[in-house]
Formats: C-alpha cells, structure tokens, sequence
C-alpha cells in the first residue's frame, strides 16, 4: 500500500500486474496494490457517490409531512431510508481505499466535496417526488448498472447491492406520475409542469459531454467506468421517452425525435452554462442543502454522545459482574 | 482505528466515526453460510447489530447476522498470495478427475 515517488522496477512489475488485471475485466481488491492516481479517482467518485446519496434524501424529505395518503407516506419514507443505507453501504466502500468517513463528512460539510447537482433543485409540487422517482433514480440506475462492473471490487459490490434496491424507487416514482397523469386536469398540468422542470437536470445528471470530461478517459482506461456521459445519457433518453408517452406527458424539447437508422432519440442540446453555475454553487438550493446536513450533523451531536456513554455504562456493568465473586455469578 | 470510547466528541464532526469499525456477515437463508455484506460504525457490539441490521438487511436479506470487530481480523495478503497457496498447486490427485475409471463404469 506504500508507494515511493520514484519508480523502481518493483514498482513497474506491480504496475503491469496491476494493468493485466484491468485489461483482463478483472477485480481490484483492497489490499492490492493499485496506482496512487486510481487511489483518489476512486476515493473522489465513490465519496461524491455517498454524498449524493445523503444530500439526495433532502428534496425528498421536504414532502413527508406532506405526502397525499398514508401508503405513499410509507413508501417514500422506506425510499429516503433506502437512500441513507445507499450513502452507507458506498462511505464503507471508500472507507477501504484508507480514508475514514468522518474526513469525507467533513468535506461535505465544509463545502470542498461535491454531490449529484440534481438535488440543488427544489422540490416544489408532489409531482416533483413523482419525478425523481422516475427520471432521477432512473437515471441513477443507467448509471449504476454500469458501476456495478466497475474494476473496483467494494464499489461494485456496494452497486450491486443498490441496483436491487433502485428498482423500487423508480416504480415508486412511476407509479406516482402515472396516478398524477391519469388524474383530474389540475393533476395532469402538475405532473407536466413538474416534467418540465425535472427533465434536463436529469439528463445533466451523466455529467459533461464526453468531449469536456476531464476524468473520464482516466475512470475509462481503469474500468471504473465501462460507458461514456454521452453512451449513458443516450440510453435514458432512450428509455425513457416511451414511458413519458405512455402517460401522454411530453417533453420540454423541441428538436426530440426519432431516428430510425440508429434506433436512438435525438434530443436538442442542454444548456451547459446551467450545469457548470449548478457544479459551482449557484443552484437554486446549494446553500440550503449544506446548512440542512450541517445541521442535521450538529443537531444529532447529543444522540451520539448518548450512544458513546450507554456503551461505556454497559462495558463497567459488565466488567463489574466480570470482577464479582462466583458464587453471585453463577445464579445471575 | 483506534478508538476512545468514553470521551465526548470534541466537536459535532468528531463525533461519528471514531467509533470502531465492524465488518457484517449476513446469513440469506438456512443452511447456507454467513456471507461479508459490508461494514458499519458503532460504539458496541449491540449498536452494531442494530446498525447492520438497519443497513443491510431492510428487505428481509439476511435470517442472522454476525458483527466482528474489523481490527480483529487477520486476512492473508496478495504480496504472498503465491508461497501461501503453493501447497495446493501442485496436488491434482486431490481432485476426482485425477482418477481414471475403466471405460463402460459408472462409479457416481
């Protein structure tokens, strides 16, 4: 685990070895040895993963107190639960890489750490809980499915793990829309107002095209990635279309069509200084969504502390009954 | 991975993962074997029973559970993964395919 700056020819061995792996579709583990650039493009990728992952459970949490019935109240607090095991099961992934997670938290909290822009957008209307059910955690999967090959043996353990879950999140979500589509007039107009917002923030989800995505190439060559931003987002544009045609909703793009000779819908270009000023800080919600987790951190201080001193109250009584004499012992 | 577990958490950032680290194993169903499903912060071996469970077993994945101290365990390492497994490469005849049967027997 150790590297020197300079090369020696044992570095170079470990290096092919490390590099025959990876040209063979094959594992990275823990304890191998790795280069110290696939290092930190993994702790980097995996560590904004986990954060999306708990940021992500903020718009969301926004419509609890609010849902409309009691089963969609429960589903989308089993979903927002699901989202904070999905932060879990990735932090303890990256943790293997040897950082701790309170350092990745941190980061978070100081604002040095990026997340999935799409949720510094508000969540304005319930349609909105519709809509990232089905277009976000849609788009999540299309990626996921992809990450759950990655070279990394823990990220792709914690993918597949995901992947089983994310299914539910995104009928959840569907099942949401198409209530709201099939509804009263005032319902439609929420749904396809809610679409309209929703729609290329989700496809700026896959990130900068391929052409402007300084770490792809890099996450490409490694196998932490298989697919390109672009391949990706074609495959959700793809996917998705037929399902918003099925609830007779449209889409705010004009030049969306159909190509026969490549199978694939073309959709008009995105409005890449939106996602840069987004990737920066000025989205609609950035702020607030760093002052909710910092709060949520502070705010949870007493309940960890808590759990630290019943732990020690629990570790005396034992050692006391340890220190006792037998006979007491015995019939206790 | 060391830990100090009667101290309070100086500020609200140190507070959580001080804490040791436990790795999870998860039994799916009986009969089969306890399985690594990941790994989960907490103070004691209870509150990491009730985080694994809360983390890893939310869809009814996992009939048991064991918790163990991750600074417990002893793992081989890829530096020696060669001389540590020699003993077995060499040793054909501890497989069935390494005996011949005549032609015509159906031993199994």
């Amino acid at each position: 685990m150790t590297q020197t700056a300079t090369p020696s020819a044992a570095d170079t061995a470990r290096e092919s070895a490390f590099e025959a792996v990876i040209a063979d579709g094959g594992y990275i583990e823990p304890k191998d040895w790795m280069p110290d650039r696939y290092r930190k493009q993994l702790v980097r990728m995996m560590s904004q993963h986990a954060h999306s992952e708990i940021v992500g459970m903020l718009p969301e949490g926004n419509w609890l107190t609010r849902a409309p019935s009691l089963r969609r109240k429960m589903t989308l607090l089993a979903k927002v639960q699901d989202e904070a095991g999905h932060g879990l099961y990735i932090y303890c992934g990256a943790e293997t890489l040897g950082v701790d997670r309170h350092e990745l938290v941190d980061q978070l909290h100081a604002g040095t750490a990026k997340y999935s822009s799409i949720f510094n957008y508000p969540t304005l209307s319930w349609a909105d809980i519709g809509m990232i059910g089905w277009l976000v955690d849609g788009a999540a999967i299309v990626n996921q499915t992809m990450l759950a090959k990655a070279s990394y043996g823990p990220y792709a353990r914690a993918m597949i793990r995901i992947c089983k879950e994310e299914n539910f999140h995104k009928r959840q979500g569907y099942e949401i829309c198409a209530t709201l589509a099939g509804g009263t007039p005032a319902q439609r107009a929420m749904a396809q107002e809610s679409l309209n917002r929703w729609w290329w923030p989700s496809l700026m989800m896959f990130g900068p095209s391929d052409k402007d995505s300084p770490n792809s190439a890099e996450l490409m060559k490694w196998g932490v990635k298989r697919k390109s931003n672009d391949e990706l987002r074609q495959r959700f544009v793809n996917l998705t279309i037929p399902q918003g045609q099925a609830l007779g909703l449209t889409f705010p793009d004009p030049d969306l069509r159909y190509d026969e000779a490549t199978d694939n819908w073309e959709f008009g270009e995105i409005d890449w200084d939106e996602f840069w000023s987004v990737v920066k800080g000025h989205g609609p919600c950035n702020e607030e969504r760093l002052e909710a987790r910092r709060a949520a951190h502070d705010n949870g201080a007493w309940v960890r502390a808590a759990a630290e001193a019943y732990a020690a109250k629990q570790r005396a009584a034992r050692a006391a009954v340890a220190a006792s004499p037998r006979e007491t012992r015995r019939r206790s | 991975m060391t830990t100090a577990p009667n101290s309070t958490p100086a500020t609200p950032s140190a507070g959580d993962s001080q804490w040791p680290l436990w790795e999870v194993f998860t039994q799916e169903a009986p009969g089969a074997a306890h399985q690594h499903a990941g790994s989960v912060h907490a103070v004691d071996a209870e509150q990491a029973l009730q985080n694994a469970r809360d983390v890893y077993a939310r869809r009814r994945e996992a009939i048991s559970i064991w918790v163990v101290p991750s600074i417990t365990i002893c793992a081989s390492t890829p530096e020696d993964v060669g001389p540590f497994f020699d003993p077995a490469n060499d040793k054909a005849y501890r497989h069935p395919q390494f005996y011949k049967t005549p032609r015509g027997v159906r031993v199994f």
